[in-house]
């Protein structure tokens, strides 16, 4: 196969890719053991859009409770149900967006524009 | 195998010995704000070079090829944050410094996030300062920031009236072969960017009889090859469409989308990011995200020269030139 990478870049990413995609992981177990434990009389809620992420990546709530999302990166997010229950417009520099969880579920979501973005609330 | 490997990293470093550029020169040439990349057909076989003051840094002899033209890229106009408070002022930069080129481009491809937020005015603005480049067509295809909220409307409103439904088009250029595609809409939770199986039909069918030896130019926004999926740098379904070029001998692939130069060469194939006239982003994994590097207003020029790299292969003489900031 004649394919290649060129110059010393190549290492420079490779080990980049090794490391970030594990400190990545361990971020997204934390985010969610952290948000587990404070949330039971809550009836808003916070998640901050910073760095490309959602954080907390997953957010568990009481039914009834309203998040806001804030974008607080120089780059516009959205914030997108995966299954259509609500949608965002496109958010610029610390614009917000909120919304009522009714009803118990899970509601996964992500940014339309970054979809390597997702997070989930649970709504208890 | 590894042989052959061995030999094309030794014969790579002995063109970067070898190539009457001054490293140093062209490193200094390399740095400014608005870069952009010439593309000079020669032999069939695309050529590129820094875009900088005068001649004296093309390694073909540049006048030799057929025709040239001229990408540019991440312009993001509205963007007025701290990496770059005046996105206005690098994009005409960068495009006086394409109307001061020696050999004049044909035209301007632009791919995508020519807006930050999809406004007319900022379409507007971009419109009215590359109509002072002396190259009359610029071909556009989107970015993510072009298609905000209304799924692109306004964008193909503008710029898509010769394009397909979804804004993808082709067109013929003295022998060579232009494929603009879309790969920034209707992306998939947790995915990258994607073109879409109504958009790889129509290019299987576009490709399909044409002769082997049409060299191929595409370009997209989102790179087609996977530079960091992690920060959604690559297009899930960028495999189809290049097993649809295959039988080509020439396939040059053009992208912007991560504001910085990278470069593969994989068997026929090509692959080329070029540069935001914007603001920087962070090598692959070098930063928490993806977003706009913030750095002193002295050392946005430096930085927007980053990560080049040199490579000449192929009896054409090819050079396809990058160069890397120390
Ligand atoms: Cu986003």
């Amino acid at each position: 196969m004649r394919s290649w990478w060129v110059g010393s870049l190549a290492a420079a990413v490779m080990i980049a890719m090794l490391f970030f995609a594990g400190s990545m992981r361990v971020r997204a177990e934390n985010d969610g053991v952290n948000n587990h434990n404070d949330q039971a009389a809550a009836t808003a809620a916070d998640v901050r859009i910073d760095n490309f992420s959602f954080a907390p990546q997953t957010l568990t709530v009481a039914a009834g409770t309203t998040i806001t999302w804030t974008n607080r990166d120089d780059i516009p997010h959205s914030v997108v149900s995966t299954d259509g229950v609500f949608k965002s417009k496109v958010r610029d520099t610390d614009e917000k967006f909120s919304y009522t969880f009714a009803k118990a579920g899970v509601y996964p979501y992500y940014c339309s524009i970054h979809p390597k973005m997702t997070g989930k609330v649970v709504v208890q | 195998m590894s042989d052959i490997r061995q030999d094309v990293i030794r014969q790579k470093v002995q063109d970067l010995n070898d190539d009457g550029v001054d490293r140093r020169g062209f490193l200094k040439c390399m740095a400014w704000a608005g870069a952009g990349l010439v593309w000079t057909m020669s032999g069939g076989v695309p050529v590129s070079r820094a875009i900088a003051t005068g001649g004296g840094h093309a390694r073909d002899g540049s006048g030799g090829g057929d025709f040239s033209f001229v990408q540019i890229s991440d312009s993001h106009m509205g963007f007025n944050k701290p990496a770059n408070p005046d996105v206005a002022a690098t994009l005409q930069v960068a495009v006086d410094k394409i109307n001061g080129l020696p050999n004049q481009p044909d035209f301007l491809l632009h791919t995508g996030d020519i807006s930050h937020l999809s406004r007319a005015e900022q379409f507007d603005t971009v419109d009215q300062i590359l109509k002072g480049a002396k190259a009359k067509d610029v071909f556009f295809v989107p970015g993510e920031h072009d298609v905000l909220d209304d799924n692109g409307k306004s964008y193909l409103e503008r710029y898509g009236k010769d394009a397909r439904r979804g804004g993808w088009y082709s067109f013929d250029h003295k022998g060579v072969h232009f494929i603009g595609l879309v790969n920034v809409v209707d992306l998939k939770a947790g995915g990258l960017g994607s073109l879409g199986g109504e958009q790889l039909k129509w290019m299987e069918k576009d490709v399909k009889h044409r002769k082997h030896s049409t060299p191929i130019v595409i370009f997209a926004h989102i790179p087609l090859w996977s530079v960091y999926p992690e920060w959604g740098w690559g297009t899930e379904d960028s495999a189809q469409a290049l097993a649809c070029v295959k039988k080509f001998g020439s396939v040059t692939v053009l992208n912007g989308h991560i504001h910085q130069i990278m470069q593969k060469v994989e068997g026929n194939v090509t692959f080329h990011t070029a540069m935001s006239t914007a603001f920087p982003q962070p090598q692959p994994g070098k930063s928490d995200s993806p977003g706009p590097m913030k750095v002193p207003a002295e050392q946005l020029r430096s930085l927007l020269g980053i990560t080049q790299v040199n490579t000449i292969r192929g009896k054409h003489a090819l050079a396809v030139v990058d160069s890397t900031l120390g």
